[in-house]
């Protein structure tokens, strides 16, 4: 299981991509996913109305509870949110709720929010062999030494893009566009 | 079947196991533990393969992998084999055998005792240096028909294989602190040091056991233990130790910049029967922070007449098979040197009770030691004694020796022998150093170039840099070790290991050895693989070619797999002699990746078939697939292409497909399309700069058409563009040039306008888009939209709304066209896209409606003139071009490519222009590319004034009609042109580029 609350494996048939004793690769249930981007400033409004303050060290994550805010980009963070029930629908309304209470917190700051809950899609790799599978595909240094728990970073698996999150010493969390999953499925289940 | 040539004991093969293997469909027995060719030998074939140019006779000369005569084709059984699924040109000294392995010779037909291709040798003097350059010139004609086929034919080694790879291949990125390449006395003794201190290492070496020179030096110890269980108890702390990787079976082959290096591991090749879970071989692309290269030395051979004949070998690969293997290559075996290393090889024969013919020696007066040792064995010892050439075809028989003196070389009888050890001293292997751009250093003492200063963070240790006795390579090895682990970040000491044995060794030789021979009758090979002679080396230089790296090309020499880790030597100081400079003046050629050859398999890794690329699919795909749909290839994406029904081809279900549309209703899959949103209070002033549009006074709820130019004023991109709200935009652009246009903008963003609040995020995976076309579009969707308003007033063309279909799912509603229809595209996510897609189509299908595909589409909207970037654009189109000046904001201070639109090439007169073209027939469809001239049969050489960009056969026109981009032509409106063909002129009408509905009233419906 991951170490984390936000992340649930999904219910759906197909979930599990991968199942050996030593690594498991699931696909998530879905999120509400925001991309926000901006300034400090707005950062920090935006995140006292998230719920999780928007990390401003590089490649760091924070994680609270239901929601963590994930540091891309000196002005880029994307926001994660559970709507608590674990189901396969995508939380449109959580993210809608979430979308609104950002902007009315951050008022007429400049910043940029986007729901992006449909275009990410998840999977938790998991097992002590989850940082080798995965450097079949990414040339990142993923020893705990150069990538600890909790880092994050938006990174290349191949020929796709990908986010990368450690959310526990033998697990990881993969984002990657909806139509690049296939993809990062078939590279993993081969690796 | 009987092992002839095996010891009784010793060695490191497990007797215990016997393993059955077939070399030219001959059954052989060797045991496990055996290289192909060490079990080869055990069964006393030495003959096993045909030379290059000449098909010579040719044996395993080494027992690694310079081994240039051992190549064989090798598959895991006989009956892959007879498929065509071997893999051809390895090297017999590297191929371990398994029980059903099945090689086989190369280069000779009809079998390898008996080869046609042998002729060659006999026609030699006409196959000299320089022997193509010479031949294939003239005449010109026949390059195509005589010459390029017989070269092709004659070319390369072995047969490449017949069938798709079926095995897999896998890839694994990693880091380390310390690199060692190479698990010899240096290179344990570097990795133990920098594994104590702390450093994550990784130690790889391309044999299947670690332990290099130790594993065949007969009575060393180290620290008190056996050579072999010193190794033993070595590669058990390292494996121990977390952050140490153990590599096997890998080749280094390839040192990059930034300290990226290449292995090539082989992960099944030795298995009968691997797991099939396991790929045959991996890639390890590894960031070093510090390299220690352990590469060793190779053993030079001896330039003498016949030395390329079967039964001639390195005298240390004779040390490895007898000492290593258990096998030792003949039964009276005889020694040419000139360095001490040989006279051990023959030690350790003549103690394990074999007969050593002869000990010839070049040097005058070798060490006393070694003499009087070979004495107290009963070998024959002859100083100033040189191996003046071999009798004997396809095996040696007696070895021809010559004394040397001051006034030349006088023949010194004959010796009876079935094997000669040669050795001409040790060449340090520089090739990694070579590949890390490392210059070397000349040192005329050890007739070596030596590894000068690094240019990477890399060192070498051991004998790849001259250190010569097994202690001292050990100290060196650790001293490295630990340098490279402190320059890495970790502190330590330089473990102390004591040894005894591998003593180091005196002499060497460099060139050709001199004889008494004829010299126009005989040859000595300085390049085994590649066929050259130190002849052909002494021609080149005569024939002007004066810089190593022109001998290297005319002669071919040191081309070969080993790229002259053998010959480089012996070819230089032949080279040197004869053009009377020293070797460093004649240069040496440079040492390039891969170090030994590599398969395909692991270059691509798992790069191949479906997941060669990402393959992208819209949540709509499955339906369409069912629906029995074409598809077609756009970026990385699969569309929809057409969609048959019972029996039609493209061309009636494209025509079907276009009638529906425009007579009731489509239903079409946009999904593909870019979006991008564009959020933030100077949002409208970006989108101003970027596309030639103006867009302040866009209202919110409206769309309008964007064109985005690139900085030399063409047309880049295109696409509809929604205003949401007064800060934020809905960006849609093609969908091959998605990935582009966010790049663009973003790169504009960031270094030019960084003034600008705005902010991009790709939005292309969050609306999937379903586009309903038609007269009937509106009756179609109006059931399932929850709370929009469709009547024509309240929601007119290029309009936008949020809302939801569907009892709540999300939606953006665009009313919009490609077609010339009034039209719709619903923008919905994704994960509910099939079910409200499903909904719409079963509107469609009431309404006697379809769903069209990507063709369908491309006509319709040929039919109104609409272009598509990439078909009627090429990157040279300006929108003038297109007759699309309409999409200028004439009163913006600047957009990108504004200025550009004014250069004078840009307005100058009779640029081409998009017109439509109809065949004065009515019937033909022309051919798109084809060029457009003015006369039917235009004289050879006379310039087109365009070409046909789109063609299609409209149902709507009821004939065929074309776009073409031509000059001056819009002033050519009502002329007859002409489209050349093959078989004549097509004579065609210039008219304006629409064919339906010119004033638009079908869009408002």
């Amino acid at each position: 299981m991951p170490d984390t609350a936000l992340y649930a494996p999904a219910t759906t048939q197909g979930a599990s991509v991968v199942s050996r004793p030593d690594v498991t690769v699931t696909r998530a249930a879905p999120l509400a996913r925001l991309a926000f981007r901006g300034d400090a400033t707005a950062a920090g409004k935006a995140g006292a109305a998230f719920g999780a303050s928007l990390p401003m060290a590089p490649l760091a994550a924070n994680p609270v509870g239901q929601r963590a805010a994930l540091w891309l980009g000196p002005d880029e963070w994307l926001l994660l949110a559970a709507s608590g029930t674990v189901g396969e629908e995508v939380p449109w309304a959580l993210a809608r709720t979430l979308c609104d209470e950002i902007a009315t917190a951050v008022g007429t700051h400049p910043h940029a929010l986007v729901d992006v809950s449909e275009r990410n899609v998840a999977l938790i790799v998991s097992g002590p062999r989850a940082a080798a599978l995965l450097n079949t595909q990414v040339f990142l240094d993923l020893d705990e030494g150069a990538f600890p728990v909790g880092q994050v970073t938006r990174t290349l698996f191949t020929k796709a893009e990908i986010v990368l999150w450690r959310t526990g010493p033998d697990t990881f969390v993969v984002e990657c566009w909806r139509s690049f999953a296939p993809y990062v499925e078939g590279l993993l289940a081969n690796g | 079947m009987t092992q002839q040539n095996r010891t009784s004991e010793g060695g490191r093969i497990d007797r215990g196991t016997p393993v059955t293997f077939t070399f030219d469909g001959k059954r052989y027995q060797g045991f496990a533990g055996d290289t192909l060719a060490s079990a080869l030998l055990a069964n006393d074939v030495h003959l096993v393969g045909r030379s290059f140019k000449y098909h010579r006779p040719r044996g395993i000369v080494t027992a690694g992998s310079e081994e240039p005569n051992a190549l064989v084709g090798v598959a895991r059984s006989r009956a892959k084999h007879a498929s065509g699924e071997a893999t051809p040109n390895l090297r017999a000294t590297q191929v371990e055998i398994h029980d059903g392995l099945a090689a086989e010779s190369q280069n000779r037909w009809p079998s390898l005792a008996f080869d046609i291709g042998a002729v060659n040798d006999k026609l030699s003097p006409l196959f000299v240096a320089g022997f193509y350059y010479k031949t294939f010139m003239w005449p010109k004609r026949f390059w195509n028909r005589v010459y390029e086929p017989f070269i092709r034919a004659a070319a390369g080694l072995g047969k490449a294989p017949t069938k798709p790879d079926t095995d897999t291949y896998a890839n694994t990125y990693a880091h380390c602190d310390v690199l060692v390449a190479g698990g010899g006395p240096a290179g344990l003794a570097a990795a133990l040091a920098a594994a104590r201190s702390g450093a994550r290492v990784i130690l790889a070496d391309e044999q299947a056991e670690f332990g290099g020179s130790l594993l065949h030096e007969r009575g060393a110890e180290i620290d008190g233990k056996p050579a072999a269980d010193w190794v033993t108890d070595a590669i058990g702390e390292l494996g121990d130790n977390p952050r140490v990787t153990l590599l096997s079976r890998t080749t280094v082959f390839g040192y990059f910049n930034q300290n990226f290096l290449a292995l090539a591991e082989r992960v099944t090749d030795h298995l009968a029967e691997p797991d099939p879970a396991l790929p045959r071989e991996r890639m390890w692309q590894v960031r070093a922070k510090e390299v220690v290269l352990a590469t060793g030395a190779i053993e030079r051979p001896l330039v003498f007449p016949e030395n390329d004949r079967p039964g001639v070998m390195m005298a240390e690969a004779g040390r490895i098979y007898a000492n290593r293997y258990g096998v030792v290559p003949g039964k009276a075996i005889a020694v040419a040197t000139a360095c001490d290393s040989a006279w051990r090889a023959a030690f350790d024969i003549a103690e394990a009770g074999d007969t050593i013919a002869v000990i010839a020696d070049l040097r005058a007066e070798p060490p006393a030691a070694l003499v009087e040792r070979a004495e107290a064995l009963g070998i024959r010892v002859e100083p100033s004694c040189a191996v003046t050439g071999v009798i004997g075809k396809t095996r040696v028989t007696r070895v021809l020796l010559g004394r040397m003196s001051d006034t030349g070389v006088v023949p010194a009888g004959e010796v009876e022998a079935d094997c000669l050890l040669m050795s001409g001293g040790w060449t340090p292997n520089v090739s990694l150093h070579s590949q890390a751009r490392g210059k070397l250093d000349w040192q005329p003492h050890m007739g070596a170039f030596l590894p000068g200063d690094p240019v990477q963070a890399q060192r070498s240790a051991g004998s790849c840099r001259g250190v010569d006795g097994l202690a001292e390579v050990l100290a060196d090895g650790a001293r490295a070790g630990v340098a490279a682990a402190t320059a890495a970040g970790h502190t330590g000491e330089a473990p102390v290991f004591t040894a005894t044995g591998g003593d180091a060794g005196s002499g060497w030789w460099l060139g050709a050895v001199p004889h008494d021979r004829d010299a126009s009758r005989v040859r000595a090979f300085v390049d085994f693989q590649n066929d050259v002679t130190a002849k052909d080396v002494k021609l080149a230089v005569r024939e002007g070619m004066h810089s190593i790296e022109h001998i290297k090309r005319y002669t071919t020499t040191g081309m070969a797999t080993d790229q002259g880790r053998l010959s480089n030597m012996n070819a230089l100081s032949i080279a040197s002699g004869a053009l009377g400079n020293e070797i460093p003046q004649v240069g040496l050629t440079t040492f390039r990746q891969p170090y030994t050859p590599v398969t395909f398999g692991t270059l691509a890794t798992t790069s191949r078939g479906d997941l060669f690329d990402p393959l992208r699919k819209t949540p709509i795909h499955d339906w369409a697939a069912e629906q029995g749909a074409a598809f077609e290839d756009v970026g990385l994406w699969k569309r929809a292409w057409y969609f048959p029904r019972g029996g039609e081809d493209m061309h009636d279900a494209v025509a079907r497909e276009c009638r529906t549309v425009r007579e009731s209703v489509g239903l079409f899959d946009a999904t593909t399309l870019g979006k991008i949103e564009i959020v933030g209070p100077d949002a409208a002033e970006f989108l101003n700069r970027i596309y030639t549009n103006p867009w302040t006074k866009l209202g919110v709820g409206k769309l309008r058409y964007g064109l985005m130019l690139n900085e030399a004023g063409f047309i880049m991109d295109d696409g509809v563009v929604g205003r949401l709200a007064d800060d934020r935009f809905h960006v849609t652009t093609t969908t091959g040039g998605a990935p582009r246009v966010l790049a663009h903008m973003e790169d504009y963003l960031q270094t030019e306008w960084s003034d600008l609040n705005v902010w991009l995020t790709s939005t292309t995976e969050q609306w999937a888009v379903i586009a309903v076309q038609g007269p009937k579009a509106r009756e179609a969707i109006a059931p399932l939209v929850d709370d929009i308003d469709l009547s024509g007033d309240a929601f007119p063309h290029m309009s936008l709304r949020e809302g939801h279909v569907m009892g709540g799912v999300p939606c953006r509603l665009f009313r919009m066209s490609f077609t010339g229809e009034a039209g719709y595209e619903i923008n919905v996510p994704p994960s509910r896209a099939r079910a409200v897609w499903e909904a719409v189509w079963a509107n469609v299908e009431k309404l006697g409606g379809c769903a069209y595909g990507t063709e369908a589409m491309h006509v319709l909207r040929a039919e109104k003139g609409y272009i598509i970037v990439g078909q009627e654009t090429d990157g040279t189109v300006t929108p003038d071009d297109v007759g699309m000046s309409w999409a200028i904001g004439k009163k913006k201070p600047d957009f990108v490519g504004k200025r550009s639109l004014a250069r004078p090439d840009l307005v100058a007169e009779g640029r081409k222009q998009m017109v439509g073209l109809l065949t004065k027939d009515g019937k033909t469809l022309l051919e798109e590319g084809a060029q457009v001239t003015v006369e039917r049969s235009p004289a050879r050489g006379t310039s087109a004034l365009g070409h046909v960009t789109s063609s299609y056969q409209s149902p709507a026109a009821g004939r065929p009609i074309a776009l073409a981009m031509i000059a001056g032509g819009r002033d050519r409106i009502g002329e007859t042109l002409h489209v050349p063909m093959p078989n004549g002129g097509i004579a065609v009408e210039v008219v304006q580029p629409v064919f339906v509905d010119p004033e638009g009233s079908r869009l408002n419906a």
